[in-house]
């Protein structure tokens, strides 16, 4: 017998019993009910304001460190509940994963019913008429011809069906069809997402001009691919920065040292190709090579140092990336010099594309081109800490521990550089010459292999929901009674033509051929 | 880009042209009030002379949307480029676009209730943009030299338009279907129910809604479709779940949930109306809120 039977068995059972598959298909009916729906879709839109409120490891590392420096107790809470990864947590994921679930379930039986609708003729001619939102009612004559007016409605794109009781006329199915693929579609998006979110990569890398980036692991400062791409993968390619060039507005008064262009040039070899070709990146235009796009993302100076020790050995020479702070590039670099004769030792340099001083006293940057370059350094001597094993950031000198012995509180000036000249360092420390003046790009380099398909399925999507929401859906009845034609329509939605599609019905009819 | 020039001076015009779009809307603004009363009046007479009134409400309106007009375009101008990519220049170009579809839609009749909301509305985004959101013309920066700016900005201002209508006309469905001031017995609520009299039946006003909301819709779908692609050229990604791209999301969300609620038994009607505030709340949230305070990559208001 069947185990959703509610027949009692005995005296024991009062209430229906449902059995396993009863209670599975009772949970099946209220996860694709409408109204279930619509609770995940308000209830997504709620889940995903923490992720605007918080910081995210994904979209901004940095403020998620700074947040547990900041509150350590309260974010070690907030991590539990993964309020730092939202878009990827538990609980988001688990609604809409449940959203989707719904929807399959809601879309796939619609899909055969409209299927059969498709396929079917319109339905028949309901008994009563005059109940439809839009009804008229005229008293027939000779020359009213029921073919012509089924003519009629197969001409404005009815389906008709002519029975002896009077016409069914159908249009609009295309609202169902669009509606359907727009929410197939939808699931198309969800995949190739995630599919492309395991087979894509993302890497960054800061490259000096004259300075070559080669396509493999060791090439990337970081390197985050997805859970199936191997860094065999990576297509072979390299790129050499010829020359960045910025171009600041010094025309217009009121928007002086605003950037108006960065431009990489670049020479790209691919594969083991001999021949290298020129290519130009910029901001919103990246560089298109096999298997990768190449973004500028940020830029900024790269003064070239020498650094020499009492007995004229060079401990440090290359250029140095500094770090931009403001909009007229006032920048920050790090150098550190673990092999310095008689002690190792640590730097903290500013730079100034167009020094000027400040009321107060400290220098500051004018204008984001160099014009007038000036640097200043704060020396810091002791263990650098590098010989650990522990890595650190070179952007960062952790000056804890370290005694400062230039610039600061130190008593003695920190040491101020042109372009060209060299100083000499306290201490004993040696000599610091600037040779030169560079600039760096900081490039994504990503490749997503799906992202064409979830353009596609966006586009269809997209395509789908205006037809659906646009196309309405009609049924047009005339009956032709014994002394009298009943005309009557209705609508999915509230539709206000309705009126207007039988009156001009009426007139049709009423013309004489 | 290169060698940009700008025209300060011809701003300053731009902003006078603002000033006195305001002062237009302030008087259209009033006279529509004005209207209002007439038509409720107890008077016959009185009722009469309230046509006369809202035409010249109307004719009003025209000559501040000309002036208002005037203003966007001359900022366009001075700025060498389309106005709307900054705050200040996103708000008074939004607003000449409410206002204008909203005199393109002056010939439903039912609409015209909305006017006194649509004049003190665009008051408002106008009073704030040249108060709390002036920046002078700057150039673009290079994140924002994209043909993008013009489609995804422009769009996103369109929808905004159309679900503010939509709003405008759901807030006069909920005040018309206002259990509580039917019943209250307080004057100012006589009055109320007086003015409400002569709006459009709720059935309407709804269904009027329903039709912004979802033109609205599709164009915020583009939208997001839109700053996607914008996104994977200038970011690497085209989605990245950024401070804005949440609150697209979101937005998008409720208004999915509207359109599904109206088809939804025990869903439709004032609920479903309330969802589309509230997603019309996330949409002004999203411009206001998340544009100043929220840490993101939209950070475009120019504002310091």
């Amino acid at each position: 017998m069947s185990l959703l039977s509610n027949v009692p068995q005995g005296d024991e059972i009062l209430s229906p019993k449902l059995g396993w598959r009863g209670w599975l298909r009772w949970t099946w009916a209220q996860i694709t009910s409408m109204r279930t729906a619509l609770m995940l879709l308000l209830l997504l839109a709620v889940a995903a304001v923490p992720g605007s409120v918080f910081p995210q490891r994904s979209a901004d590392p940095n403020g998620v460190t700074a947040y547990f420096k900041n509150n350590p107790e309260l974010a070690k809470t907030l991590d539990a509940f993964q309020i730092f990864d939202v878009y990827t947590s538990v609980w988001f994921s688990s609604i809409y994963v449940l959203l989707f679930l719904s929807l399959v379930g809601c879309v796939i039986p619609r899909i055969v019913h409209h299927w059969g609708e498709l396929k079917s003729e319109p339905i028949a001619m309901p008994r009563s008429l005059s109940r439809f939102p839009a009804y008229l009612k005229l008293p027939a004559k000779a020359s009213y011809s029921m073919p012509r007016l089924a003519a009629e409605l197969q001409r404005k794109r009815y389906r008709v069906k002519v029975t002896p009781a009077g016409i069914s006329a159908e249009k609009g199915y295309l609202r169902e069809t669009g509606n359907l693929v727009f929410h197939m579609s939808l699931l198309g998006v969800l995949v190739a997402v995630g599919v492309g979110g395991a087979t894509s990569f993302t890497g960054q890398r800061v490259i000096v001009e004259g300075e070559s980036f080669v396509n493999n692991l060791a090439g990337y400062d970081s390197f985050s691919p997805g859970a199936w791409f191997d860094a065999n993968q990576l297509v072979p390619f390299s790129v050499k920065l010829d020359n960045f060039r910025t171009t600041f507005d010094l025309r217009n008064r009121t928007n002086i040292g605003t950037p108006l262009d960065f431009e990489a040039f670049v020479s790209v070899r691919e594969g083991s190709q001999a021949i290298s070709e020129r290519g130009l990146i910029r901001v919103n235009h990246p560089l298109e090579v096999p298997g990768a796009n190449i973004y500028l993302t940020g830029n900024g100076y790269a003064p070239v140092l020498t650094f020499k020790d009492a007995d004229g050995n060079i401990s440090f020479s290359g250029p140095v990336i500094y770090m931009p702070q403001d909009s007229n590039y006032t920048s920050l670099g790090v150098i550190k010099l673990p092999d310095a004769n008689p002690k190792q030792f640590g730097v903290i340099s500013f730079f100034y594309p167009t020094v000027a001083t400040l009321k107060t006293g400290a220098l500051t940057s004018r204008y984001p081109a160099p014009v007038d370059p000036f640097l200043t350094m704060n020396i810091y001597v002791g263990d650098l800490g590098l010989d650990s094993g522990i890595p650190s950031n070179v952007f960062e000198l952790s000056v804890h521990g370290l005694e400062q012995v230039a610039g600061g509180k130190s008593g003695v000036k920190p040491i101020k550089l042109e372009l060209g000249a060299t100083q000499t360092l306290p201490g004993g420390l040696g000599t610091v010459t600037w040779d030169g003046l560079k600039r760096f790009a900081s490039l994504d380099i990503a490749y997503n292999p799906m992202q064409i398909w979830v353009l596609l399925f966006t586009v269809l999507a997209f395509l789908g929901m205006i037809t659906s929401l646009l196309t309405p859906r009609r049924r047009v009845f005339v009956r032709r009674g014994k002394d009298d034609f009943e005309f009557a329509a209705m609508a999915k939605n509230d539709d206000p033509k309705l009126e207007g599609i039988l009156e001009d019905l009426v007139k049709f009819l009423k013309r004489r051929k | 880009m290169k060698d940009v020039l700008l025209n300060p001076a011809l701003d300053r015009f731009a902003v006078y042209a603002i000033f006195a779009s305001m002062a237009l809307y302030t008087v259209a603004f009033l006279t529509f009030v004005w209207h209002l009363s007439r038509l409720s009046s107890t008077k016959v007479k009185l009722r009469k002379s309230a046509v006369s009134l809202e035409r010249s409400a109307l004719a009003i309106t025209i000559l501040a949307f000309l002036f208002h007009a005037a203003g966007v375009v001359m900022r366009g101008i001075a700025a060498a480029r389309v106005p709307w990519a900054n705050m200040y220049e996103f708000s008074i170009s939004g607003a000449l676009v409410i206002v204008g579809i909203f005199l393109a839609a002056w010939f439903i009749r039912e609409i015209r209730v909305i006017a006194v909301f649509v004049t003190g509305f665009t008051l408002l985004v106008l009073g704030s943009a040249t108060t709390l959101f002036y920046v002078e013309v700057k150039t673009l920066m290079p994140a924002l030299q994209s043909v993008w700016l013009v489609i995804h900005v422009a769009v996103a201002v369109l929808a905004t338009a159309f679900f503010n209508i939509a709003a405008a006309l759901s807030i006069a469905y909920l005040l018309r279907n206002s259990v509580r001031l039917n019943n209250s017995k307080l004057l100012i609520a006589k009055v109320a129910k007086r003015i409400l009299s002569v709006f459009p039946d709720s059935r309407t006003l709804e269904n009027i809604a329903y039709r912004f909301n979802v033109i609205g819709f599709i164009l915020w779908t583009f939208t997001l479709v839109a700053g996607a692609i914008w996104a994977e050229r200038a970011w690497h990604r085209f989605w990245g779940w950024d401070t804005k791209e949440v609150w697209t999301f979101i937005i998008w969300t409720i208004y999915a949930g509207y359109l599904h609620a109206t088809a939804t038994r025990g869903w439709s009607g004032a609920r479903a109306v309330w969802l589309s505030l509230v997603g019309f709340a996330a949409v002004i949230f999203n411009f206001t809120i998340v544009n100043l305070f929220f840490k993101g990559l939209h950070v475009y208001s120019g504002l310091k």
